[in-house]
């Protein structure tokens, strides 16, 4: 059973030194480096003392994947292979976590739409499995360009589900994903979510923790259920299988395992406010123009913000970290004095705009837009066109828009 | 896990459930030489079970379930099907997850437990219909055993889909008919063995349930060289006395019928020679055993 004792500050095999999270994430001395995404995700694994990963290839995961696979090789990762498709990879994950590893994985686009039958099920069974989703084009014709749709998928699987910005917000929330997923009032898996090729495959400036200090093991005995290691009593879990029942009870045990997902996704909300410093980050938002977004929409919108400045038009900037658990209450005070609110998004649907439309009063000040979907980039111009526009100001036309 | 882990302790023992407390008396947790003849003389590790009144799967959980060398460290896989009605019975860890996934599932399972235990021995045992196993899971059958993963596959072969009612499954004969099967099947049973054979698995067995000294035997086999050396594969006539109009009482029969020697389930097996040197070794030992423990009730 679980070890009494604490292993912080005891060594593991490639003497790295297992160390306070919260120590190595907000003390520890960090050192720039340069890399890509995918170089700042192996980098944050190498740190994350995981025992299982489980690749397959699609672009644009493939490099982080295959990086991984060099950290095995380095005996960094108790296990690591390639699957045969994504559902098999996530079951194969779900395999590792009933048996009580730590495990971690990625994918993306239509990777992700293959393995979706596994999340629900991920969710329902409690195992906190990490998987990034390096969101990209799913529909067809075919596109390996980035687009954010499939997160839409995501967000009623019962996972956690956060959109990084920045490769820094990777390296970061890769290492406190696990602090927030396998807290046992928590103990659900993390979708983290970033938008492809602009993260992973663009270099950028990462402030990494020492390479010598590694998260505390995973403990699957704080697991609020059992861990199918036959290590404590094989209980039968039920006299008969409720599956096979068509009465109240049945239905009322179903239903309260998914209210308890859902509340243990509500308990995760103090965990993700106390490591990632609150679940949306907030600017000026006493302007009457604010831009609400997720991922790097936000950066798109930071640099608008900038042109808007030079013309004199202020507005505020709220970047929301996590979409489950929904910062409602947050968003809500946050927006409570902008007359305007505009939601740059990389998809064709538009979800971040739809949920915070039903989050807000007076839901008509959200500008569900600019869209941008099928790999197109989404230069600062159009974002403040929109606002431009929206506003009744004159705005000169962008080429090839048409207006 | 040893049997010390599920002692009951005593100021709670009078309000744990009676089959729980049967399983601490006398459950065969950690025996030696357990075996089918431990049926009637000790708390099986299955408790009930909701099949069909005469149904041959439940005879198969029965054998299998006494006949596995290490339960005490042993996890079951299952699918979904009628199996997954059974498993919550179990008094060995098991995990239904989705349908069709479970050689994905004993794959990760199996590597984790090989990472967090390497100094122990910890068994992985796939148990799913034949659906599950040849139909919507072979993608994940074959490459499990492509990748030399080490657990046993059991495959309950009752030729068709029963939990849904009937319906073709890739190992049905050909020209049966059944739902969604409504002019006969058009294509023979999948040879599933022989696929098994080529594809790695390194003990191959296609027989019924019939004579539980059998499914001992190659229950045993199976998990020991799936062990040592790599994927092994079991498929067991289990026949829907439903689907295909049999009374409760019938079952037996129908697979002594079917495991004749000119019959599709005709005792067959393959052992590669890594797997045959394992149970010359394992054949030797026993013998040894058998002879020293022969001696000492001499002495005595």
């Amino acid at each position: 059973m679980a070890d009494t004792h604490s292993v912080i500050g005891t060594k593991n095999k490639k003497g790295q030194t297992y160390t306070d999270t919260w120590k190595m994430m907000n003390e520890a001395p960090r050192t720039p480096s340069f890399f890509t995404g995918s170089e700042v995700i192996k980098e944050a694994v190498r740190r994350a003392s995981c025992d299982v990963m489980i690749a397959y290839p699609i672009t644009p995961q493939s490099e982080a994947a295959a990086l991984i696979g060099e950290l095995f090789a380095e005996g960094y990762i108790g296990d690591y292979f390639r699957g045969e498709s994504e559902f098999a990879v996530m079951s194969q994950c779900a395999g590792a976590a009933f048996g009580g590893a730590r495990v971690f994985t990625t994918t993306a686009g239509p990777g992700t739409m293959r393995a979706m039958e596994n999340f629900p099920m991920w969710a329902g069974a409690r195992l906190p499995i990490q998987m990034i989703v390096t969101c990209r084009g799913i529909n067809s014709p075919l596109s390996i360009q980035p687009d954010t749709l499939e997160i839409a998928y995501l967000l009623n699987t019962g996972m956690l589900v956060w959109h990084a910005e920045t490769a820094q917000d990777f390296f970061d929330w890769i290492l406190k994903g696990y602090m927030v997923s396998e807290e046992p009032d928590v103990h659900l898996p993390l979708a983290l979510c970033c938008d492809g090729f602009f993260v992973t495959h663009t270099k950028d400036v990462v402030n990494l923790t020492p390479a010598d200090m590694c998260l505390p093991p995973y403990d699957p005995y704080r697991s609020p259920v059992p861990c199918m290691d036959m290590e404590c009593p094989p209980v039968r879990m039920m006299r008969d299988p409720f599956v096979m029942k068509s009465n109240y009870i049945s239905y009322a045990t179903h239903a309260s395992w998914q209210q308890e997902i859902w509340a243990a996704i509500e308990r995760s909300r103090k965990h993700s406010i106390h490591w990632l410093n609150g679940l949306i980050d907030a600017e000026n938002t006493d302007a009457d123009i604010v831009i609400v977004a997720s991922g790097t929409a936000v950066s798109q919108g930071r640099e608008a913000i900038r042109l808007l400045e030079d013309e004199g038009v202020r507005c505020g900037l709220i970047k929301v970290k996590t979409l489950r658990p929904w910062p409602e209450e947050e968003i809500r005070e946050a927006t409570k004095n902008a007359k305007h609110i505009f939601v740059p998004e990389f998809n064709v649907t538009g979800w971040l705009a739809k949920e915070i439309r039903a989050t807000i009063p007076n839901h008509q000040r959200v500008h569900a837009g600019p869209h941008v979907c099928g790999g197109m980039t989404m230069p600062p111009e159009i974002i403040v066109q929109e606002i431009k526009t929206a506003l009744g100001m004159k705005s000169f036309s962008l080429a090839g828009r048409g207006s | 896990m040893s049997k010390e882990r599920i002692k009951i302790s005593e100021d709670l023992y009078d309000i744990m459930p009676s089959d729980y407390q049967d399983l601490v008396k006398s459950a065969t947790y950690g025996k030696e030489d357990r075996g089918w003849k431990d049926i009637g003389n000790s708390k099986e590790l299955i408790e009930q079970h909701s099949l069909c009144a005469g149904c041959p799967e439940s005879m198969a959980f029965r054998y299998i379930l006494a006949s596995l060398p290490n339960p005490e460290d042993t996890v079951m896989v299952g699918s979904t099907g009628c199996t997954s009605l059974v498993f919550p019975m179990v008094a060995v860890h098991n995990i239904h997850s989705l349908f069709g996934n479970q050689n994905a599932i004993a794959s990760g399972l199996k590597r984790a437990l090989s990472v967090r235990f390497p100094d122990r021995v910890k068994d992985v045992v796939v148990l799913a219909g034949d659906g599950a196993t040849v139909d919507i899971g072979l993608d994940m059958t074959l490459q499990a055993w492509f990748r030399q993963e080490k657990f046993t596959t059991i495959c309950f072969d009752n030729e068709l889909y029963a939990n849904t009612g009937g319906q073709e499954s890739g190992l049905m004969q050909k020209g049966f008919v059944a739902k969604m099967a409504p002019v006969g099947k058009l294509f023979d049973k999948v040879r599933l063995p022989e696929i098994a054979r080529e594809s790695g698995c390194h003990y191959v067995v296609n027989c019924t349930v019939s004579k539980p000294s059998l499914v001992e035997k190659v229950i045993r086999n199976a998990v020991h060289i799936a062990r040592e050396i790599g994927p092994t594969y079991l498929q067991l006539y289990t026949p829907c006395i439903l689907e295909i109009g049999k009374n409760s009482m019938e079952g037996l029969q129908e697979m002594r019928d079917s495991e004749k020697p000119t019959e599709r389930f005709a005792y067959k097996e393959y052992i590669s020679e890594p797997a045959k040197q394992l149970l010359a070794e394992m054949a030797a030992k026993d013998k040894e055993r058998k002879a020293a423990a022969k001696q000492l009730a001499g002495q005595a």
